[in-house]
């Protein structure tokens, strides 16, 4: 599998390291109360289809993505920089 | 016999080679089948399970028979398949699984045992006694059935991994992919040509046609020339795609040099390469099939295409009297190339009534061969025709069942192929690889122009999905013949007919799969070890599903075939290794002061990919107990120096610096003063602790982290993630800076005079006070100071530039050794952070809170961090946790050991009485006796209980003291005078 990283361009996969689920990236306030944080923790939708994930170019620039997978064809449809997603 | 004027071997060389003992001559281009049948070799191999004689049944890498093994020693390469390996002068080669000779294999009396050997039998048989299965059955079982040996020492050939790019891969150099390379070339894209064979061209060089009038031959090796000529084509020989993979990713395995005499030096065996195309054209060709019928595995029984490829690609005939069985038109050209080449065609035997002959041969239409003769080799084939049995003496029989498409590499992501009536076989389903189009004979397009016609089609689809337009590519004028042919599979008869001959399946087997209920495909292929083993079942498989469908009833489409995997042919695991034995197996990362420790003479141990000196051994000393003891009390009374450049560094950079370690670390950062240093630890977001480490703060806005040396990488994404993805406004910029710096810890009551002696200006207890920092110059080399210590000592570390690492390390030794210290290593180190009570991986393993090590209330109130909310779960707060203790032994036994349990004074020693375990132990050269740490269930608040512990592996039980974690200087004045 290749990603295409926005910094570096298509790479193997093996330069990544998975995080899992994009979710990751909406960090509730600290007194969100125990579902939000226990949704945030554990929580995660497992579709046979597209999955917002995130991938750390590790082996790269070292950019943290938020990559769209097709969990069953492993398409990858594309790829963000985090902290874009962020913005 | 060769056959004048015909073939591509170079006639006027000769080579030698040897085969199983006896020496015989070849041409260069022969491969060690072709030159065997030249030499009129028939007899190469016996079978798996029954071991029956078997000859050369093919003239390519599907090679079920004609395996062989080659080289000597490490060097032995099993199970080579003589249709690929190309012979060379000295060349040797022997026969596999016959004992004591080809000729007379005395395993051969399992073939005689054949009817208790079906489908299945090892599930049936050998069942009792139970205990005899591992021990006596299936070794003698083993023995018995098999292909070649590996060699069993260590190989020392060299293997190789490369990766290339390229926009259109093209697979097969067949007509259909010489097409679609040259098509796709003309535009200018980076091309890449994979082909197994040595010379490029498939069966243009096995087949009369002729292209443009010139011989197929010589058409194709002028193309091949031409796109040798471009600077945007690579031509891969010897090259097998062997899988698809996501993304566009292939595996090939180019065999670089079976085919020399001598490897040169440096030079490598074989190279895996992974492959990334934009865009694949597969055209990989087709296999043909073989017709079950009684002995139809005799040798001289051969495919009919491969018998035309040794006359018109080796210029052999494989016997002096051919005759063809065939469903099929495209067969009946073997009769007509032999006939045309001088050699003897007896009959043509085809299974359609209505066949007619192309040329002047006995043709028997309607016939049905149904039993062949001849111990070691054919001598005669009995037909079935419409008037009754007639028999013919002939040395080789051309089969053809019709041709399979090779549609593998398209099932590889998991494809499912189509049945096509008309061909009767399975074609590839569009898109199953993305990216890829089918071309040629693997889409069943199996006239030379048809070839031509859809590999100029698919490089043009390719180029325009690539955006660029496709040239105009000429047509090139060659036969057009129709296939036609109509099913045959198993013609019938009482004898055993066989379908995969190198796991020795029949017709039979299958039918009693069928019979038992192994109605699926994949069932049957597990039962019956149809299609397994290192052709997996090529010629054999869509036979044999043909047959289980009209066993069961249902149509060939509704029966499926099993599922393609990678790779299409074997891949030596020294090839998918490459590299990555002995010290190649992963990185290795050395500090800057590994010469000068290995020339020390200090065992080094891995931490990670680190190498780290164990101890420092000195003349007299017998084990490395004396060692570490000696380096822990000349750092408890001198100093000691030790490489610390391991622990991960991260520069911290910016504005909002305190901002993000405030938010990383459980403690505050922005409080910190400049030139003061602060313990830190790190949770992870679900609460439990990740790392601890100090963290300097050199300047207002900027700040250096240290992080344990096997958790480096991981803290540094984890600090990528939270500025990143977590807090991308805040300004901040992080760098792992661990290989810019040395850094070496100088630690002892002398370590401030040792320094002294190298710092340009001298310092002082007022100036650097205990976990204070700052830059200094060492020798006139800028550097940083920061006075911290995990010995318990009076203690710094100095961090220079790596480049001077090596010599500050050699200079801080050498000054050391003049006040009785010297260089202590990782034994020494964590004896002396155990006397101190200081926390490792060891104990931070992933399963502990703050609370645990004693460390709840360094967790601040006054902001968030990460870990905050969730260290505050019921489960992390609640009584009954293990927490960190230390461990003394008080009673007769002394010793203590990691991993051992600990249980209630005088309880069982059994799980339900567990009440904690031992995570790290020393001898304590300090105190005379061992110390450990561990964790005990509510130990904070247990100290001074005596419990038990146990270690069930090793065999001992030491009753031990719940102490505080800190054994030496609880105070901690040695630290701060």
């Amino acid at each position: 599998m290749r990603l295409p990283c926005p910094i570096c361009g298509a790479r193997d996969v093996r330069e990544f390291y998975y995080q899992g689920a994009a979710e990751m990236l909406r960090r509730p306030a600290e007194d969100a109360g125990e579902a939000a944080w226990d949704n945030y923790l554990h929580l995660r939708d497992n579709p046979a289809g597209d999955l917002e994930e995130l991938w750390s170019h590790d082996a790269g620039c070292g950019a943290w993505l938020v990559v769209t997978r097709h969990t069953g064809s492993h398409d990858v449809k594309g790829a963000v920089l985090a902290l874009e997603v962020k913005r | 016999m060769r056959v004048k004027d015909r073939g591509l071997v170079d006639r006027r060389q000769s080579v030698s080679f040897r085969f199983d003992g006896n020496t015989y001559r070849g041409h260069p281009g022969d491969t060690l089948a072709s030159a065997l049948l030249a030499n009129d070799i028939r007899l190469v191999a016996r079978s798996f399970k029954y071991h029956r004689p078997r000859g050369i049944l093919t003239a390519s890498s599907e090679e079920p028979n004609a395996l062989v093994t080659i080289g000597t020693g490490p060097a032995t390469d099993p199970n080579v398949r003589a249709t690929v390996q190309e012979i060379y002068d000295g060349f040797e080669a022997r026969s596999q699984n016959a004992w004591p000779s080809l000729a007379l294999d005395v395993m051969s009396v399992n073939d005689l045992a054949a009817p208790f050997l079906g489908a299945g039998f090892y599930y049936k048989t050998f069942m009792w006694p139970r205990a005899f299965w591992e021990k006596l059955y299936e070794p003698v079982i083993r023995k018995a059935a098999g292909l070649g040996a590996l060699a069993k020492d260590k190989d020392d050939d060299h293997y190789e991994k490369a990766y290339a790019f390229c926009d259109v891969l093209v697979i097969g150099a067949g007509p259909a992919g010489l097409m679609a390379a040259w098509t796709a070339a003309q535009a200018g894209v980076q091309v890449i040509l994979a082909d197994e064979d040595s010379i490029m061209g498939g069966r243009l060089n096995a087949e009369t046609h002729e292209v443009e009038g010139q011989p197929g031959a010589d058409w194709a090796a002028g193309i091949v020339a031409k796109l040798a000529a471009m600077d945007n084509v690579r031509l891969m020989r010897r090259t097998t795609v062997t899988g698809a993979y996501d993304g566009g990713t292939f595996g090939a395995l180019e065999r670089v040099s079976h085919h020399v005499a001598t490897v040169p030096a440096g030079g490598v065996k074989e190279t895996f390469w992974r492959i990334v195309a934009k865009r694949s054209v597969l055209a990989a060709g087709a296999i043909e099939r073989h017709i079950a019928f009684e002995n139809n595995d005799r040798p001289g029984i051969m495919a009919a295409g491969a018998v035309r490829a040794y006359l018109n690609r080796w210029g052999v005939a494989p016997g002096k009297a051919v005759t063809v069985f065939a469903n099929n038109d495209d067969a009946h050209r073997t009769a007509m190339d032999m006939q045309d080449a001088g050699v003897h065609v007896a009959a043509v035997v085809d299974s359609r009534k209505d066949a007619k002959a192309f040329g002047d041969y006995k043709l028997i239409a309607g016939g049905l061969v149904n039993g062949t003769a001849g111990r070691g080799g054919l001598n005669a084939i009995s037909i079935q025709t419409g008037a009754g049995q007639e028999k013919i003496a002939t040395d080789c029989l051309a089969v053809s069942g019709g041709w399979n498409p090779t549609i593998h590499l398209t099932c590889h992501m998991n494809g499912r192929p189509r049945w096509n009536a008309d061909l009767i076989s399975f074609v590839p389903t569009p898109g199953a690889i993305p990216g890829m189009e089918t071309a040629g004979a693997c889409n069943g397009a199996f006239s030379t122009s048809q070839c031509f016609a859809e590999g100029i089609a698919a490089a043009r689809t390719s180029l325009e999905a690539l955006g660029l337009k496709a040239p105009e590519v000429a047509l090139p004028d060659t036969e057009n013949t129709e296939y036609v042919v109509e099913p045959i599979w198993a013609v019938p008869g009482k004898g055993r007919a066989w379908l995969d001959f190198q796991n020795d399946v029949s017709v039979k087997d299958v039918r009693q799969a069928a019979k038992e209920n192994f109605t699926s495909v994949e069932h049957m292929k597990r039962y019956t070890t149809q299609g397994m083993a290192t052709d997996q079942g090529k010629n054999s498989n869509v036979t044999a599903l043909a047959l289980l469908a009209d066993a069961t009833g249902r149509g060939i489409p509704e029966t499926g075939t099993t599922t393609f995997r990678p790779p299409y042919s074997p891949v030596a695991l020294a090839a998918l290794g490459a590299g990555a034995q002995g010290a190649g197996f992963a990185p290795e990362r050395k500090t800057t002061s590994h010469v000068a420790t290995v020339d020390a003479g200090a065992p080094m141990i891995a931490a990670g990919l680190w190498y780290r000196p164990s101890y420092f051994p000195q003349d007299g000393e017998k084990n490395w107990r004396q060692s570490c003891d000696r380096e822990v009390g000349f750092v408890r009374d001198a100093v000691g120096v030790c490489d610390v450049s391991t622990l991960g560094k991260i520069d911290i950079q910016g504005p909002d610096a305190a901002k993000l370690l405030d938010f990383v670390y459980v403690n505050m950062f922005s409080t910190l003063k400049e030139g003061r240093v602060r313990y830190g630890l790190m949770l992870r977001e679900d609460g439990f602790v990740m790392d601890d480490g100090t963290t300097a703060r050199l300047a207002a806005n900027h700040y250096v982290m240290t992080t344990t040396t096997a958790a480096a990488g991981q803290v540094m994404r984890h600090l990528e993630f939270a500025t990143q993805a977590l807090h991308p406004e805040w300004d901040v910029r992080i760098v792992s800076v661990t290989e810019q710096w040395a850094q070496f810890a100088v630690a002892g009551p002398q370590s401030r005079a040792l320094l002294n002696g190298l710092l340009d200006s001298p310092i002082d207890n007022d100036t650097w006070p205990f976990m204070s920092c700052g830059p200094v110059r060492v020798l006139g080399v800028a550097g940083r100071l920061f006075r911290i210590s995990f010995s318990g000592e009076h203690a710094y570390e100095i961090a220079v530039p790596a480049r001077y690492g090596d010599s500050l390390f050699r200079l801080l030794v050498a000054r050391a050794k003049e006040t009785g210290g010297g260089a202590y290593g990782m034994e020494a180190l964590n004896v002396l952070r155990l006397e101190k009570g200081f926390i490792t991986h060891a104990e931070i393993d992933g399963r502990v809170t703050a609370g645990d090590i004693g460390m709840e209330r360094m967790m601040s109130q006054k902001k968030d961090f990460i870990g905050k909310t969730m260290a505050a779960r019921p489960g992390l707060v609640e009584e009954g946790r293990a927490q960190l203790v230390g461990l003394k032994p008080i009673g007769p036994v002394k010793q203590l050991t990691a991993g051992a349990h600990i249980y209630a004074d005088g309880a069982e020693p059994v799980r339900a009485h567990d009440q904690g375990y031992v995570t790290s132990v020393g001898f304590s050269p300090t105190l005379g006796h061992f110390i450990g740490l561990g964790f005990v269930r509510d130990g904070l608040i247990r100290k001074g209980e005596v419990l038990n512990m146990v270690d069930h592996v090793r065999g001992i039980q030491t009753r031990v003291e719940l102490c505080e974690p800190v054994f030496f200087d609880p105070d901690g004045g040695r630290t701060r005078d």
